[in-house]
C-alpha cells in the first residue's frame, strides 16, 4: 500500500505492508534509528513517537495508519542547528545513562510541557509511567523534564 | 513480534465502513485504538484477514451531554475522558476510572467503546459501564438483513440497536455485537445528585486490575439511595455486576453498616482466581475493602463533599 | 542532595577527579544518534529468527523445517544436526560446562533453541519460523531445585558423561568445627529461611548481534551486546575454530548490561556460523519474550541462615546452606574458584570469628545463568540473606537493630580485616555511614512513630541494611573465568598536540567510561578531559581485558588508567627536565604543569611535553607518549553503606509505599559524584523493583510465568520512591586512585533494607519474613497468619 506523510517536518512517500509496524518503518524504511523497540507488549514505551504532537507506542500502530499524518521521532527535536530545551536539559541534569530510552523520555517531556508549562514532580512520574527505565531510577530524567519546562517558559517569556 | 500478513481497508465515511462490515463482518476486525487488538496480533494470537481502520470515521469523537444521556463516540480516547470537563461535571465513577486505565501513552489511542467491544474480562471500562447501566449503540448497514446473536434471536434490517451493557456484555472477549455492526457510542444515563468511584488494585500502573470495584450512588430527596451501581474487574469470569449487592442498598439510608453489608455481598458473589497477583481469599477480601472504600466516596462526592 | 566530600583538586577545565564533569557520550544519544546493534545495516544483511521449544523437557522425535523452507525469502533454516557436522552444536558456558547451541537429543528447558531461520525480512523470517513442525516426546519437568536433587528425579543432564544427577555443583567456605563450637554455646541461636527468587535484569535494549564473516578474506566482524568483547572473541575462536586474529568483536552502545550481556548466547553463535556458511551478514535481535524466557535470570537461591548470638548481643559465628537453582546448564559467569560466586561474603559488616558456608547447584529445566542484575558475583543474595538474619537477631532478643548492628560492626582500626570466610576487607567505617543515615532519615522520630501510629490503625515501619559490599574481580591467584585471569587493562598514547586516547579493555553499558576514565587521565596527567577520547569494545583496537560486570570497571581498569598515566608522567618528567636542563629532581609538577623548583617561571607544560615527545626527545629516551598498562588488582575493593527505608503499610490491603528512602553510600573516591549517585538511584531503583514485584515462576508443567512485560515487571515512574543520597568517603587503601566502584551497591544493598522496613512494620504481630516479591497478597497473607 502507498503511504505519505510527514516525518520531521519532510514529507515521505512509500508502499509498505500493511502489517509492517511504525517503528520499523521509521527504523528500517526511514532509516531513523533513535527509536527502539524493547519489549514486544506494549509496556516499555521505548518506541514513543509523536503522532500529529500526541505521543504514541509506534510499535503497536501500523505504518499504513499514519497515511497522511505527521511523526515526529527524536531526530527532529533538534531546530535549525539547535538542540531543544529538553535535549540541554536531558545533558545538564544526567538524565540518561545508556540512552535506550531517552528518545521516548524526551518526546513525551516535550509534550507534556507544551501542555502543562510548569509540571509538579508528580505531573512529570505520572505522564511518564508509560515509560520504563532501567538505569537511572527516573530520578534525573524528572529533574531534566522539569527543567526544560522551566528553561522553556523562560525562553518563551524572553 | 511481528504480525501474520493481513489486508488493509480505511474507509472515509460510516456508510463505507458498514458497507465493508455487511459483506465481510465474518473475516474482518475494526481497528479503533488498536491498543488491545495489535499486542494480539504481534504475538499471532489474533489473525484477522482484513482489519478495518476507523479512525478516518469523521464526527465519532464526542465527548458530550445528549438530553439524558452522556455520550461518548467511538472515536474518543481514554486520554480524552481524562481530561474532558464534561466528564468532570457529569460523572464521577468515569472520571476517577479513566486516568487507571493502561498508561498514558496507551490512553492516547485506545478508547472506550474499543475497550467495551473487545471486553478484555480484565478491563476496567466494562465493569464501569455495568455500574452506570450503560447503553451500547451499536449500528449497521439500513436494509442490512441478519439474525444477531443472543437469546432473541430477532432478525433485524440493520441501522441502529441500542443494547443495555449487562446484555451486550456475554462472557469473556463475546459481545452480542453482530459480525456486520460496530459500537458507534456508548449512552451513560445523567443524573442529578450522585457520587462515584474506581477503587483498582494494581501493581503498577499497565497491570492488569488485580481487583477492581466501580461504585455508583445516586441519592434521593430523602437522602436515601436512589440508585446503586457496583460491578467487580478481575475476580470472576468477567467483569461481574453485583445486583443483590446494589438491590440491598436501594431504597436505604447510607451507613457504613449498609455498605459493609453490601460488600459481604460482593465478597461472595466474586470467583475470583488465584494467581501471581494474589490467592483466591486476597482477592474476596479486597472486594470486601475496596467495595466498603468506593461506596463511602461515591457518597461523599454525592452529598456534595469534595473529593 | 549530597554533601561532597571529596573536594577535586584539578579546576574545572582540565576536569579530574570529583567534578560532576557532564557527559560526553549524551551527545549522540540525545539526538537519537546512538549506535547499538539493531541500528546497524549492512549491505546484503540477512534476518535470523529462532523457534524455540514451548515445552520444558522433552525428546525431540523429529524437526520438518521443510515448509519453513519453502517460503519465499528464506535462505536457510538451521538446525542442531546441521550445526553438528561443524561440531558448533554444543558450546562452552563460562562456567566450564557445556550447552546446546541448537538442541539435538532433547530439550532442557522452555524456550531453548531448536532451529534458526536466516530470510531477507525479519516478518518472513517469523513467518517460516512459525512453519517449523517439531514432534516431541514428553519428559517430567522439573521446576524446583529440592525435586532436582531427589533420587527419582528424571535426570536432566544426561549429555553429560558421568553425571548421574541433577546436582550441578557443591562447594562450601568456611570452618564447620568453630562454627559448631560456636553454636553449642550460644546464649540465642537466630534462624532464618529464605528464598531470593528469580528475576532478570531486562536491560531495555535485548540481546543481540551482527555476524559479518567476509568468505574472501576470512574476517568475521561480529557487532554483538557484550559486556567483555576480548573474553568472548577468544571464546568465539575456541568454539568456532576460527583463528583468533580474524576475529573482531565490535560492543557498540549498549542499551543497558545488568549482567545480561555476559553470557554467550546460542543466537550468538548459530549467527555466526550461518553467516560464514551463508557468505552475508547476518543479524539476530531476540525480542522481549525470547530475553526473559532464555538468557541469563538473576538470583533464585533458596538460602537458610543461622546466627549464633551472645548474652551480650554479639555476633559469635554464622551457618549458611544455600540451594540454587541453576536451571539447565551451568552457563553463569563467575571465577573458576568460586562456585557460588562471593555469595561468602554473606559474613556481611560484621566482626566474629567464625562462619561455615556449604552450597550446592542444581540443574533444573529452566533457562541457564543465575549471575545477573548487578548481583556482583552473588553478593545480593549474600548481603540479602545477612541483613534480613540481623535484623531478625534485633527483635529476638529484644535490641534495636541500628544499636545491635553498631555493637557488632567491623571497626575501623580493625582495617584491613581478614573475614572468616577469607576475604580481606580493604577499608570501612561502618558506623559512621549508619549514624549519618539514621540522622538524615530521623530515626528516632520515626521509631517513636511507630507506636503511636498503631495506635490510630497505622502500620510504619523503619528498615536498614548495613551492607559491604565486594568488587574489583580480582587477583590473577584466585580470579579466573575460564582461565582468563581478571586483570584489566588501559592503553594511554599522547599526541603531539597535547591531546590524548585512552583504550581500554572494559565495556560501559551506560556507564560513562568515555566521561569518568578521561578524568582519572586528567587528575594524574593535567591535560583537561575533554582533550582525551576514550575507546572502548572494539577488539581490534583496545588492550585485552574482561569486561564491564560486577561492579569491576573502576576498580581494575580504573587502576590501569591511573598507573599508566603515572607511567606516562614519569616520562614526562624526564622530557621536561631535558627541555628545561634541569635535572629531574628539581622539578616540582602541577596538574598540567612542571616547573623548576624556586623558578617558577621556569615551566613546560604537558601539552609542550607532548610535543616535545615527538619532536625533541631526549636522546636516551624513545620519541613518543604512550603505554599499557595491565593491572592485577592486589584485593578486591569493598564499597559499603547503610540504606535506611521508611514505609506506610495500609493494614486492610497489604499496600505498601515508601515515605523515604536514605541512601548512605561509602565507595571510596568519587570520580563522577554526579554519575556516582546515577549508579545508585538506578541501582534503588532495581532493588525497590525486586523486592516489590519482580519474580519468574514456573507452573507445573514447566511453563515460565514471567517471559513478557505484563508478567514480569518493571516499576515505572509513579511507583519508584524518591531517593535521598548521603555520602562518607574512606579511600581503598590499595586503589592507586583510592576509589572502590559502586555500580551495585544499591541493588546488593538496598532489598534487604526494603523488606526489613515492611516486616518492621509488622514485626510486633510476630512477623519475621516475607520472601520477596512483597507484594500486597503476601503482606496480607502474613498478617493474617500472625493474626491467627
Amino acid at each position: 500500500m502507498n503511504i505519505t506523510l510527514v516525518v520531521n517536518g519532510t514529507e515521505h512517500t512509500a508502499d509498505i505492508e500493511p502489517r509492517r509496524l511504525l517503528v520499523d518503518f521509521i527504523r528500517s524504511t526511514l532509516k531513523l534509528t533513535g527509536t527502539h523497540i524493547g519489549c514486544d507488549t506494549t509496556s516499555c514505551g521505548v518506541c514513543t513517537v509523536l503522532l500529529d504532537g500526541t505521543p504514541v507506542k509506534s510499535c503497536t500502530v501500523f505504518a499504513v495508519q499514519a497515511n497522511g499524518r505527521s511523526i515526529t521521532t527524536v531526530e527532529g527535536l533538534k531546530q535549525n542547528g539547535q538542540l531543544a530545551p529538553i535535549q540541554e536539559a536531558f545533558k545538564e541534569h544526567h538524565g540518561l545513562q545508556c540512552g535506550f530510552c531517552t528518545p521516548a523520555m524526551m518526546l513525551v517531556g516535550s509534550a507534556l510541557i507544551a501542555e502543562n508549562p510548569s509540571p509538579s514532580e508528580d505531573d512529570v512520574r505520572w505522564a511518564i509511567s508509560g515509560n520504563l527505565c532501567r538505569c537511572t531510577g527516573y530520578v534525573n530524567i524528572v529533574k531534566s523534564i522539569r527543567a526544560a519546562a522551566e528553561a522553556t517558559s523562560q525562553g518563551a517569556t524572553s | 513480534m511481528y504480525p501474520a500478513k493481513f489486508d488493509y481497508l480505511a474507509p472515509e465515511s460510516m456508510g463505507e465502513a458498514l458497507a465493508i462490515l455487511a459483506e465481510r463482518g465474518d473475516e474482518v476486525k475494526i481497528l479503533a485504538g488498536g491498543q488491545s487488538l495489535i499486542p494480539m496480533m504481534k504475538l499471532r494470537l489474533a489473525r484477522p484477514s482484513t482489519l478495518v481502520d476507523i479512525n478516518r470515521l469523521p464526527d465519532l469523537d464526542a465527548i458530550d451531554v445528549q438530553n439524558s444521556h452522556l455520550r461518548v463516540q467511538a472515536l474518543a480516547r481514554h486520554a480524552d475522558v481524562v481530561r474532558s470537563d464534561v466528564v468532570k461535571s457529569e460523572n464521577a465513577l468515569m472520571a476517577s476510572a479513566a486516568p487507571w486505565v493502561a498508561d498514558p501513552i496507551v490512553r492516547n489511542l485506545g478508547t472506550v467503546c474499543g475497550s467495551v467491544a473487545h471486553h478484555d474480562p480484565e478491563g476496567d471500562w466494562a465493569s464501569v459501564m455495568l455500574a452506570l447501566d450503560a447503553e451500547v449503540v451499536a449500528v449497521s448497514k439500513e436494509g442490512h438483513a441478519h439474525f444477531h446473536p443472543g437469546a432473541d434471536g430477532e432478525r433485524h434490517t440493520g441501522g441502529t440497536r441500542v443494547i443495555p451493557i449487562n446484555q451486550f456484555l456475554v462472557d469473556m472477549f463475546t459481545t452480542l455485537l453482530h459480525p456486520s455492526e460496530l459500537v458507534a457510542e456508548i449512552r451513560v444515563p445523567r443524573y442529578e445528585r450522585g457520587g462515584g468511584n474506581y477503587q483498582k488494585l494494581e501493581r503498577k500502573i499497565g497491570d492488569y486490575a488485580t481487583v477492581g470495584v466501580a461504585a455508583h450512588l445516586e441519592l434521593d430527596g430523602d437522602d436515601r439511595i436512589g440508585k446503586a451501581g457496583l460491578a467487580l474487574t478481575s475476580v470472576y469470569a468477567s467483569n461481574l455486576k453485583v445486583r443483590e449487592a446494589e438491590d440491598l442498598l436501594v431504597g436505604e439510608s447510607p451507613s457504613d453498616e449498609l455498605f459493609a453489608e453490601a460488600a459481604q455481598i460482593a465478597r461472595n458473589a466474586c470467583d475470583p482466581a488465584g494467581d501471581v497477583r494474589g490467592s483466591a481469599d486476597f482477592k474476596r477480601h479486597i472486594v470486601d475493602v475496596f467495595t466498603r472504600r468506593a461506596l463511602a466516596e461515591s457518597l461523599t462526592i454525592a452529598q456534595g463533599g469534595a473529593s | 542532595m549530597t554533601t561532597t566530600v571529596h573536594q577535586p583538586r584539578t579546576s574545572a577545565e582540565i576536569g579530574g577527579l570529583g567534578h560532576s564533569r557532564r557527559r560526553v557520550e549524551d551527545a549522540r544519544f540525545i539526538e537519537g544518534q546512538g549506535h547499538y546493534v539493531d541500528d546497524i545495516e549492512l549491505p546484503s544483511m540477512l534476518h535470523m529468527v529462532i523457534h524455540r521449544s514451548p515445552l520444558a523437557h522433552a525428546r525431540i522425535v523429529s524437526i520438518d523445517t521443510s515448509e519453513a523452507e519453502a517460503v519465499e525469502g528464506v535462505v536457510a533454516v538451521v538446525t542442531g544436526e546441521l550445526l553438528a557436522g561443524y561440531n558448533l552444536a554444543w558450546m562452552p558456558t563460562l562456567s566450564g560446562d557445556t550447552q546446546a547451541v541448537l538442541a539435538t537429543d532433547k530439550v532442557r528447558f522452555q524456550g531453548q533453541e531448536i532451529a534458526a531461520v536466516i530470510a531477507t525480512d525479519r516478518y518472513i523470517a517469523e513467518d517460516a519460523a512459525e512453519l517449523i513442525q517439531v514432534e516431541y516426546d514428553d519428559l517430567e519437568p522439573i521446576v524446583n531445585p529440592q525435586r532436582a536433587l531427589e533420587r527419582d528425579a528424571p535426570l536432566i543432564r544426561d549429555d553429560k558423561e558421568g553425571q548421574d544427577s541433577n546436582l550441578c555443583y557443591e562447594w562450601e567456605s568456611g570452618d564447620k568445627a568453630a562454627v559448631d563450637d560456636a553454636f553449642a554455646a550460644a546464649a540465642k541461636v537466630v534462624s532464618l529461611e529464605t528464598f531470593y527468587p528469580r528475576s532478570h535484569p531486562a536491560p531495555l535494549e535485548t540481546c543481540g548481534v551482527v555476524a559479518d564473516v567476509d568468505s574472501v578474506t576470512g574476517q568475521a566482524t561480529i557487532y554483538m551486546t557484550s559486556q567483555a568483547p576480548h573474553a568472548h572473541r577468544t571464546v568465539f575462536a575456541l568454539v568456532a575454530g576460527l583463528p583468533e586474529q580474524n576475529i573482531r568483536i565490535i560492543s557498540p552502545d549498549i542499551g543497558g548490561g545488568f549482567g545480561n550481556k555476559v553470557p554467550v548466547y546460542p543466537g550468538y553463535v548459530v549467527a555466526t556460523a550461518a553467516s560464514l556458511v551463508i557468505g552475508k551478514p547476518v543479524k539476530w535481535v531476540e525480542t522481549r519474550t525470547e530475553n526473559l524466557i532464555s538468557t541469563g535470570f538473576a538470583r533464585d537461591y533458596h538460602m537458610k541462615g543461622e546466627l549464633a548470638v551472645s548474652e551480650e548481643g554479639r555476633i559469635l559465628a554464622l551457618r549458611v546452606d544455600m540451594l540454587s537453582d541453576q536451571g539447565a546448564f551451568f552457563a553463569d559467569a563467575q571465577p573458576t574458584k568460586f562456585r557460588a560466586g562471593l555469595f561468602h561474603i554473606v559474613t556481611g559488616s560484621y566482626d566474629y570469628p567464625a562462619a561455615h558456608v556449604t552450597t550446592r547447584g542444581a540443574y533444573t529445566n529452566k533457562a541457564p545463568g543465575g549471575v545477573a542484575y548487578r548481583c556482583s558475583f552473588r553478593v545480593t543474595e549474600a548481603s540479602y540473606l545477612i541483613e534480613r538474619l540481623v535484623q531478625n537477631a534485633a527483635y529476638e532478643i529484644g535490641m534495636d537493630p541500628a544499636e545491635f548492628r553498631a555493637r557488632n560492626f567491623i571497626q575501623p582500626e580493625q582495617f584491613p580485616y581478614l573475614s572468616p570466610t577469607g576475604f580481606v576487607y580493604d577499608s570501612g567505617d561502618y558506623e559512621k555511614a549508619m549514624r549519618l543515615a539514621m540522622e538524615m532519615v530521623g530515626y528516632d522520630d520515626i521509631q517513636a512513630e511507630k507506636e503511636s501510629a498503631r495506635a490510630e490503625g497505622r502500620l510504619v515501619g523503619i528498615g536498614m541494611a548495613s551492607f559491604t559490599e565486594v568488587v574489583g574481580a580480582g587477583h590473577g591467584e584466585e580470579y579466573d573465568i575460564l582461565g582468563l585471569k581478571m586483570f584489566d587493562s588501559a592503553e594511554l598514547r599522547v599526541h603531539p598536540t597535547g591531546k590524548a586516547i585512552l583504550k581500554l579493555g572494559v565495556r560501559s553499558q551506560g556507564q560513562g567510561h568515555e566521561t569518568t576514565f578521561a578524568q582519572i587521565v586528567a587528575e594524574e596527567l593535567g591535560i583537561p578531559a575533554s582533550d582525551i577520547k576514550v575507546v572502548e569494545g572494539d577488539t581490534d583496537n583496545t588492550p585485552y581485558g574482561l569486561g564491564t560486570y560486577a561492579s569491576r570497571s573502576t576498580p581494575v581498569a580504573g587502576a590501569a588508567t591511573a598507573m599508566i598515566a603515572r607511567k606516562l608522567r614519569d616520562k614526562a618528567r624526564k622530557i621536561a627536565a631535558h627541555l628545561l636542563e634541569a635535572s629531574e629532581d628539581d622539578l616540582e609538577w602541577e596538574p598540567g604543569k612542571f616547573s623548576v623548583a624556586g623558578d617558577p617561571d621556569s615551566s613546560v607544560t604537558i601539552q609542550d611535553v607532548a610535543f616535545a615527545a615527538y619532536t625533541n626527545p631526549p636522546p636516551d629516551l624513545e620519541a613518543g607518549l604512550e603505554g599499557v598498562n595491565y593491572y592485577d588488582p592486589p584485593n578486591m575493593t569493598y564499597p559499603f553503606g547503610t540504606y535506611m527505608v521508611v514505609v506506610d503499610v495500609d493494614p486492610e490491603s497489604g499496600q505498601w509505599k515508601v515515605r523515604r528512602m536514605v541512601a548512605v553510600d561509602d565507595c571510596g573516591v568519587r570520580i563522577n559524584p554526579m554519575i556516582v549517585e546515577g549508579q545508585i538511584h538506578g541501582g534503588l531503583a532495581e532493588g525497590y523493583a525486586m523486592s516489590s514485584m519482580q519474580y519468574i515462576t514456573f507452573d507445573e508443567a514447566g511453563n515460565c510465568i514471567g517471559s513478557n512485560f505484563m508478567d514480569y515487571l518493571i516499576p515505572t515512574a509513579w511507583e519508584t520512591p524518591r531517593f535521598e543520597l548521603g555520602e562518607t568517603v574512606t579511600p581503598s587503601p590499595h586503589h592507586p586512585i583510592g576509589a572502590k566502584g559502586v555500580g551495585e551497591s544499591a541493588t546488593v544493598g538496598s532489598p534487604a533494607a526494603f523488606v526489613n522496613a515492611v516486616i518492621d512494620a509488622l514485626a510486633h504481630l510476630g512477623v519475621r519474613n516475607i520472601d520477596m516479591p512483597v507484594s500486597a497478597d503476601r503482606v496480607w497473607a502474613a498478617m493474617e497468619q500472625a493474626r491467627a
